[in-house]
């Protein structure tokens, strides 16, 4: 069965998707979209260094992501505006990506592959280290999953109950950059911000309890992936941006069949 | 012994001082209020008090397995969080649906145990964070201006809810009130802060005492401020408040 691309596509994009839609939940909520866009730009200059350095691509890209994460932390600390910082170290890991990666030796790298990611070149091995990245993201949020969501509300409301914010905002930060590393072969670095912020987007106005929402959009982004898989095949359009669009227009409808009292 | 005692207590933020050499200890089942003009430390000190401020300088002591229930300010509450009441109060221990309903009855909203946090007005808010910080016999509760944007019947009934529960429930509170007429009825020991302690004592002593005059005025010149606290309060969108007490410093102080 995982000699089928087919099978091995539709399982690498449902486990991204589903790891991407639960923790994509917090990323609305805590308003850190920018923050999915940042890590996951970053992620360019972390596939340039792997293959610079000639280490796993998963493993790169996991590193920078959490080396951006730490810089955020530093600069933010230093009083500048945290969309400034994510702005500047959005587009400086693009810029320093796409120069570094024109460094490589010719050929050693598809840009576009990484781009917009190239689902149905995912091996059995690709598998597993998507599976286990969605797990332990899964785990992460199932186990500080009260902690996190008091730290969500207010910070001081979870520092008199002996939560350290801090920590959870490590974890979820951990958790995101783990998300982007599993996430770019699938669906490459311009997309990854939106598997994260569409489906809890579109899950948010018919749900009235923190835990229907992500379930929901858990649901509408395994639904996105695996209906924009099989769109994509018919249609013979990019996989990751067919998957993209389909979550959009799950978007508007959820937008259109609002819950009346869910405002 | 006493819930929390603290020794020279020292905040400083960005090499100002916040407070300075604070003393201050808490006994059981007291009410205590910290009253004290705009940037005086108050916030400060009950951050400290409930632990989410680290003191730059200072020993603070807490009874062993002391419970504190704490009302901030203000939830600033996200929209894109869908959360119930009821949802609400099990963060971040879940407790028993009779529990949760009986906070909810004891402060007087439990008919709004299905309705999103969102949608709660200022009033209802409060009553709501203050059902959530009973749960699970709080030995203190600590409030942070908690009629701030109530109007003046509305506060009074809150005030009256406060030492309700400090009888039912036999916890001490401590609060931050700017409404200083109301203040001094329900509480048993006011302390009256400007980066130190001005002074502190049971509220006939302290509305006597020099410093506090100092602070908030004396005769007509207090009788005003307080007809202007009224006054903002019944009329005023609380937005404008922080504007409001800025004018009303310069007047009385």
């Amino acid at each position: 069965m995982l000699d089928n691309p087919l099978v091995l596509a539709a399982l690498a994009g449902g486990g991204v998707a589903l790891a991407a839609a639960v923790l994509g939940c917090f990323v609305v909520w805590r308003r850190m979209a920018y923050y999915g866009d940042a890590t996951a730009h970053a992620a360019l200059l972390g596939v340039a260094l792997s293959l610079g350095f000639s280490v796993s691509i998963f493993g790169g890209v996991l590193v920078v992501s959490i080396m951006v994460a730490l810089l955020v932390t530093l600069l933010t600390r230093r009083g500048q505006g945290m969309d400034t910082v994510l702005g500047v170290l959005a587009h400086a890991g693009l810029a320093f990506g796409l120069v570094a990666v024109s460094l490589l030796p010719e050929g050693s790298i598809d840009l576009h592959d990484y781009l917009t990611g190239n689902i149905m070149s995912v091996d059995a091995g690709d598998l597993w280290v998507i599976w286990g990245g969605v797990f332990l993201v899964l785990g992460l949020v199932a186990w500080r999953w009260q902690g996190l969501l008091t730290s969500t509300l207010d910070n001081d409301l979870a520092l008199a109950s002996g939560i350290n914010p801090k920590r959870e905002q490590l974890i979820l930060t951990l958790a995101l950059a783990l998300v982007v590393a599993v996430a770019i072969k699938v669906v490459g670095v311009l997309l990854i911000a939106s598997l994260l912020i569409i489906p809890a987007a579109a899950a948010r106005p018919l749900t009235r309890s923190p835990e229907t929402m992500v379930a929901l959009s858990a649901v509408i982004g395994v639904g996105s992936a695996l209906g924009g898989l099989r769109l994509s095949m018919a249609f013979d359009t990019p996989a990751g941006a067919t998957i993209v669009c389909v979550a959009v227009v799950l978007f508007i409808l959820s937008q259109i069949a609002r819950l009346p009292a869910s405002r | 012994m006493s819930l929390i005692e603290i020794r020279n207590l020292n905040v400083r933020f960005g090499g100002h001082d916040v407070l300075q050499d604070v003393d201050f200890s808490l006994e059981k089942g007291e009410i205590v209020t910290i009253v004290g003009p705009n940037g005086s430390g108050k916030t400060s000190l009950l951050r400290v008090l409930v632990g989410a401020l680290k003191p730059t300088d200072g020993t603070i002591k807490r009874a062993k397995n002391l419970k504190i229930g704490y009302v901030p300010q203000k939830l600033t509450l996200d929209p894109t969080l869908p959360l119930t009441v009821r949802r609400f109060l099990d963060l971040p221990r879940r407790n028993k649906a009779a529990d949760v309903r009986e906070a909810l009855l004891r402060t007087g909203v439990a008919d709004l145990a299905d309705r999103q946090m969102s949608q709660l007005s200022g009033g209802q808010a409060q009553r709501v964070m203050l059902a959530r910080a009973t749960l699970g016999q709080p030995d203190v509760l600590m409030l942070d201006e908690p009629t701030q944007g109530l109007d003046q019947p509305g506060s009074a009934a809150f005030y009256t809810l406060i030492e309700d529960l400090r009888r039912d429930i036999g916890c001490a509170v401590v609060m931050i009130s700017h409404e200083l007429h109301v203040v001094m009825s329900a509480s048993d020991r006011v302390i009256c802060l400007n980066g130190h302690i001005c002074c502190q004592g049971a509220p006939e002593t302290v509305t006597s005492a020099p410093e506090y005059r100092a602070l908030f005025g004396t005769g007509t010149h207090g009788a005003l401020a307080i007809y202007r606290h009224e006054h903002n309060h019944e009329t005023c969108d609380h937005d404008h408040l922080e504007e409001h007490e800025s004018e009303e410093r310069s007047h009385v102080g």
